[in-house]
């Protein structure tokens, strides 16, 4: 038997892999398909301090290798989680983490203060990098100075597990995930989607209502490989992987790249069973170069 | 209605592709096999297909459920080839492996034993009004069943479906039924208030137009949306309509909508 425990932080996770915050809902919707307590983690859907109804259809684009969506945080508002979805999910036998949204630092204020009174977070993910609103989101991740703020804000609320998810949009992210760590981030995730368009030629119009979304999927993984090492090299607090990943091939190229635990995000909505395929995917993986735990993988590119 | 409808969990199989036959210039007939029971699947329900072989066609591609033999397994798709994606679907030959993600969405509200029924279906969206023609429940005398296309080679044959209903057809240049769109035919036009039901799925302004009707005169509407989704079971949110209730997920709060409950 292998071992795929690892640590972030103080949260234990069974297994490095963890479904992504937009993808999974908030982990119900998969469980038609995958034993949900076989996962690391599952990362809910992004909440903000209100309901939004997000933004108008049309929100999604296929692409080469990907798809461009531009959802903009459609969210029942902290209160419904709390109330309604929290008592639903909090026993499933996976670390539930809440990705936390904001347009302003007291919003992320507020949404972490109601989340830290739920006994069964573990952690939040704070979403300083959504490309898909108007105001706050991605603001916040594009620069060190507004980065530092609003997670140096969230830190004096929360004492649990602080992770901070990091944009891509950026000149260096490196930068941007030390400037986080020195705030007291407990680790840092990556990437969120990349800025993107796309065109209808006929219509000569955008194709999403919003002009410009994100961009995840098999087509972005080779930038998420290149950042996650960047940050890995630039920061002791450990780095969640995302970006693109299909199979257990992929997921190893990020652990092996410097991430402690990978997400799963646009693949899940190719096949809802990946996430499963992976973890079985990694074990096959280490059996086959007798490795006996996967710590000893991450960050294992040999140079 | 089948004698199981409690419906069934969502699975990803691998079914066999059994027949793949071209009924028209651009509409196909997919037949497939399931490896399990397909007791659950309603008529409004669609399937989530994966299409393999090219970098551009990354997602998976929704299609209404045209028939499901339950006794045997089978699951019948009506694929009109609307771009890349299926167009490569109508290429796969018999012998071969489909993934496919089902059942999705909730299914047409089924018919009361009096109710009298308009099926009303347009292009690809002939595929659920067959289905439900067959599955209603009601006698054949209730069931009046609208079939609209461009011209004569775009519809496709119904034969084994003219035992459920009473059929009307229209096409745009009037080499079969009647000239013009569904909404011109006299069913539709002169003895709508003769229904008590209207069902239908098609192109969005032929829905408008008919739930525009079906609203004025009074009668019950379900239409079937088809809006650009990325997963088809709910956690993509990209699919969302604008309804009286805010945005909903076509994919598992429809496809199917009560039109009163929709901002058209």
């Amino acid at each position: 038997m292998v071992d795929l425990g690892i640590k972030i932080h103080n949260v234990e996770f069974k297994n490095p892999v963890l479904t992504a915050s937009g993808t999974c809902g908030f982990g119900e919707e998969l469980s038609d398909f995958i034993d949900l307590s076989r996962l690391g983690g599952i990362v809910v859907k992004g909440t903000t301090l209100n309901h939004r109804e997000g933004n108008p259809y049309p929100r999604m684009a296929e692409t080469p290798s990907g798809m461009l969506n531009a959802v903009g945080l459609q969210n029942k508002g902290v209160k419904n989680f709390v109330n309604n979805i929290y008592p639903r999910i909090k026993d499933i036998d996976t670390n539930i983490i809440v990705n936390v949204n904001g347009s302003t630092i007291d919003e992320y204020i507020a949404v972490t203060e109601q989340i830290n009174e739920l006994d069964k977070i573990p952690a939040i993910e704070l979403n300083i990098s959504c490309p898909n609103v108007k105001e706050g989101g991605m603001a916040f991740g594009v620069s060190c100075p507004s980065a530092e703020a609003v997670v140096k804000a969230v830190r004096k609320v929360y004492n649990k597990t602080l992770i901070v998810k990091l944009s891509p949009n950026v000149t260096s992210i490196a930068e941007i995930a030390k400037a986080v760590e020195g705030q007291g981030a407990d680790s840092v995730s990556l990437i969120n989607t990349l800025l993107g368009m796309a065109i209808d030629a006929e219509k000569r119009r955008p194709v999403l209502s919003t002009v410009t979304g994100g961009l995840s999927g098999p087509a972005v993984k080779p930038i998420a490989l290149r950042m996650v090492w960047q940050v890995y090299n630039a920061v002791k607090i450990p780095v969640i992987g995302m970006g693109g990943i299909m199979n257990a091939t992929d997921a190893i190229e990020f652990i092996l790249a410097g991430a402690s635990a990978v997400q799963i995000g646009t693949a899940i909505f190719k096949d809802p069973t990946i996430p499963v395929q992976v973890i079985d995917g990694i074990s096959s993986y280490m059996e086959k170069h007798k490795i006996g735990s996967i710590s000893e993988l991450i960050g294992g590119l040999q140079m | 209605m089948p004698s199981n409808t409690k419906g069934m969990n969502k699975t990803v199989q691998d079914l066999l592709l059994l027949e793949n036959q071209q009924l028209n210039n651009d509409n196909f007939l997919l037949k497939l096999k399931s490896p399990v029971h397909l007791s659950g699947i309603l008529p409004g329900q669609f399937v989530n297909v994966e299409i393999k072989s090219a970098r551009e066609i990354f997602l998976r591609r929704p299609f209404s459920v045209l028939d499901v033999d339950y006794q045997n397994q089978t699951i019948s798709l009506l694929v009109k080839i609307l771009g890349r994606g299926s167009k490569k679907l109508t290429e796969i030959t018999p012998g071969q492996k489909i993934s496919v993600v089902f059942p999705l969405g909730k299914s047409f509200t089924f018919p009361d034993p009096g109710d009298r029924v308009l099926l009303i279906g347009g292009g690809s969206g002939v595929a659920p009004m067959l289905f439900l023609a067959k599955m209603c429940g009601l006698p054949a005398d209730n069931v009046h069943v609208l079939l609209g296309a461009k011209t004569i080679n775009d519809h496709i044959n119904v034969d084994d479906y003219l035992k459920f209903g009473h059929f009307y057809y229209t096409t745009e240049d009037g080499s079969k039924g009647e000239r013009g769109f569904v909404i011109d035919h006299p069913v539709f036009k002169e003895q709508l208030s003769k229904f008590t039901r209207i069902y239908t799925c098609g192109p969005n302004p032929m829905m408008k137009a008919i739930a525009a009707s079906a609203k004025k005169a009074n009668i019950i509407c379900e239409v079937s949306l088809e809006n650009m989704m990325a997963c088809g079971f709910g956690v993509c949110l990209c699919c969302v309509e604008d309804t009286n209730e805010g945005h909903k997920c076509v994919c598992t709060e429809g496809p199917v909508f009560n039109v009163n409950d929709l901002k058209w």
